[in-house]
């Protein structure tokens, strides 16, 4: 088996952007506790995030701004290779979503705090199905208790 | 007359700029609603907003109804570097459902939302028309990543909406956050798959999308972007596999907010994705990716079975409802499968009535739950008695959700049925009636639970107020009108449903004379809407 380096090397950016998507995704399923698990999916956002911004560079293109001088007037050099800078706006847009999902996330977890007095998964599920337990048993008649 | 001349040059301008009012009504509302801070006022300014939009809707409807889009361009901005929204007979069709929905869950809102939630009214409607702002511009959008951002408005706010009814149950908070999770993996998937797209071709737009994408169709990224995309609108529409979030989601939530979710919110995903399925990516691609009868038929069956199948377990009317949803989007995305004409539009007119009759029998369930505390079955029995209206109601969306012949449900499910035929695939069909008949035991036994039992001696339910007995009488005249009159709902479906499957979606000329579109007089609405919706991205 001949391992193309070149090919390796070259796609860097995806491969940290698997390795990344991959850490937050695992963190998201296997782990128990929400504040962990709040924290895999912004791994996972973040991943995402980098794999946007990687595309939107060019190889030897420079920051997308144009060089104005003091008066504003700017001048366009088309000899002056830029970065795509449409991936990078994209983004903060996604941003902006990740940040609104993670105090979304933090705020239930404060609730469901309060409401449930654990944050660990598999307590919380004891607890619900103890309440499923009881609405059964309280509600399940109708079902000739089959239920 | 100079004047006259002025008046209808503000009405063609106001006409223009529909698509923007569609979206920028509702959007600007939830600010106005936290902004006036009172309660009264919310609910008014919420209504008001909703039947504008309603209104919107159905003008547009009326215009792209025969075929032909309509294109508007936000804040001028020409396409495909500008967002574009683009209206045809699909998406006017989900458009006209979803606001129908809003403008008629508001009533029914006011009373049930006060007797389930002591506090945050303002916020709760707020958050209520972020919503339907949020599903209306992933439809009604044709820019990809447009699609993400109001995903991600609708979903963010509702699990707030959700999140609500923890005063009742407090399971509602996990029910969200369960949601929450499921819900930002698939529109993160969905944004994976819109970068994949945007690396192979470079652009955003649909259209644009869709001429790139061609002689490209086995290029990995494409290929790769396409799972994407389908897996992450899977999880927003729970289809099978992915439909964990939903029967806690629907049940915990206020009834009032599982009348519009369980409604409109499925709805507007599986358009979206059979917008990327037939305009975006072709209908040859998707049908020599096999992904259709390898994938779909299996999960759509399952579906169809399974959810019904657990629908009949069931100790509460509000949780079965939640489990037939499953069972329902089943039918949905078996009419995608079908690949056909007849059943590409099934799934269009699946997604408009059952929307209609989901909506009749949630808002039977508020009611019970208004009246007798709860929908378990063993504290509604023989309600119907009590409640004759309610009841009534009850059993014309449980024959429309079975689909009885003169209800809206039969139209769908037997266009189902001849897409089936239409394939030579029998056994479908069959599979279909089989499955129609878990429905009716499950419906069944609430017909039962509702009349048949002796209701509680001490019971002194009654009919609800007036503001939800009407919304509830209009949709279930609604379920059997559409089950009789079919030309507004197959008319448009059939149009959309040819024009998906041909995928004439290139960037061809719009085929309306839209000349009054703006492409350099973006004046007042049109400049609010590209600041508000368009402008953030």
């Amino acid at each position: 088996m001949i391992w193309d380096v070149e090919f390796i090397l070259g796609h860097m950016n995806y491969w940290l952007f698997i390795v990344l998507m991959m850490v937050g995704f695992y963190i998201v399923v296997a782990k128990g506790n929400l504040l962990k698990k709040i924290v895999g999916l912004n791994i996972f956002q973040v991943a995402v995030f980098m794999l946007y911004i990687s595309v939107g560079k060019i190889t030897g293109g420079t920051a997308p701004i144009f060089p104005a001088d003091l008066t504003g007037h700017i001048e366009y050099d088309p000899s002056i290779l830029y970065s795509n800078p449409l991936p990078h706006v994209l983004i903060l847009t996604a941003i902006v979503v990740g940040v609104a999902t993670t105090s979304l996330g933090l705020a239930l977890i404060v609730r469901i705090r309060e409401g449930f007095d654990s944050i660990e998964e598999d307590e919380l599920v004891e607890i619900e199905r103890a309440m499923m337990i009881a609405d059964n048993a309280e509600h399940g008649s109708s079902m000739g208790g089959r239920a | 007359m100079a004047g006259d001349v002025e008046i209808r040059e503000v009405a063609m301008t106001l006409h223009a700029q529909l698509p923007a009012l569609q979206i920028v009504v509702p959007f600007m509302t939830a600010p106005l609603i936290v902004f006036f801070g009172k309660r009264e006022t919310a609910w008014w300014l919420a209504f008001l907003s909703c039947s504008v939009s309603l209104v919107i809707s159905y003008l547009l409807l009326m215009q792209v109804i025969g075929g032909g889009f309509i294109s508007y361009q936000m804040g001028g901005w020409a396409p495909p570097l500008g967002i574009e929204y683009r209206i045809d007979a699909a998406n006017g069709l989900i458009l006209f459902l979803i606001s129908l929905v809003a403008t008629i869950t508001m009533p029914f809102a006011y009373r049930s939302i006060q007797a389930e939630i002591t506090r945050s009214h303002t916020l709760f409607y707020a958050c209520l028309m972020l919503c339907f702002t949020g599903l209306m511009g992933m439809v009604i959008t044709g820019d990809a990543f447009n699609v993400f951002v109001f995903l991600e408005v609708s979903s963010l706010s509702t699990y707030v909406l959700v999140a609500m009814g923890a005063e009742r149950d407090k399971r509602a908070l996990t029910a969200a956050f369960d949601y929450l999770i499921l819900g930002t993996i698939g529109a993160t998937f969905f944004v994976i798959g819109i970068g994949f797209l945007y690396m192979a071709t470079g652009t955003l737009n649909m259209a644009d999308l869709a001429d790139r994408i061609q002689g490209q169709e086995s290029s990995r990224t494409v290929r790769a972007g396409f799972a994407f995309i389908v897996v992450g609108l899977g999880l927003k529409a729970a289809m099978v596999p992915l439909h964990l979030w939903l029967p806690r989601a629907y049940t915990y939530a206020p009834s009032a907010v599982t009348v519009f979710l369980a409604a409109t919110a499925t709805k507007a995903s599986i358009y979206v994705m059979l917008r990327f399925m037939f305009s975006v990516y072709q209908p040859e691609f998707v049908f020599h990716t096999n992904v259709l009868q390898i994938l779909f038929i299996p999960l759509a069956l399952l579906a169809m079975f399974g959810g019904s199948f657990v629908a009949v377990f069931q100790t509460d009317m509000k949780r079965m409802l939640a489990y037939s949803s499953i069972g329902q989007i089943g039918y949905m995305l078996l009419g995608i499968a079908m690949l056909n004409q007849s059943g590409v539009s099934a799934t269009m007119v699946h997604m408009f009535n059952h929307g209609i009759t989901k909506a009749v029998l949630f808002m039977g369930v508020g009611a019970f739950v208004l009246r007798a505390g709860s929908s378990f079955y063993d504290n509604i029995g023989g309600l119907g008695r009590k409640m004759p209206v309610t009841g009534a109601v009850i059993v014309i969306g449980g024959l429309s959700l079975i689909g009885i012949p003169g209800t809206a449900g039969f139209v769908s499910k037997w266009l189902l049925v001849q897409a089936a035929f239409e394939n030579d695939m029998w056994p479908i069909a069959l599979l279909i009636v089989l499955s129609s008949l878990l429905a009716v035991i499950y419906v069944w036994r609430v017909f039962e639970v509702i009349y048949l039992q002796a209701p509680n001696e001490w019971s002194e339910a009654s009919d609800p107020p007036m503001t939800m007995l009407v919304p509830m009488i209009i949709l279930a005249v609604a379920c059997v009108y559409f089950g009789i009159f079919t030309d507004l709902s197959l008319g448009a479906a059939g149009t959309a449903a040819e024009a998906l499957l041909n995928g004439s979606f290139g960037m061809a000329e719009p085929s309306l004379d839209t000349s009054a579109l703006p492409l350099d007089v973006p004046h007042g609405a049109g400049d609010a809407g590209a600041d508000a919706t368009g402008g953030d991205h």
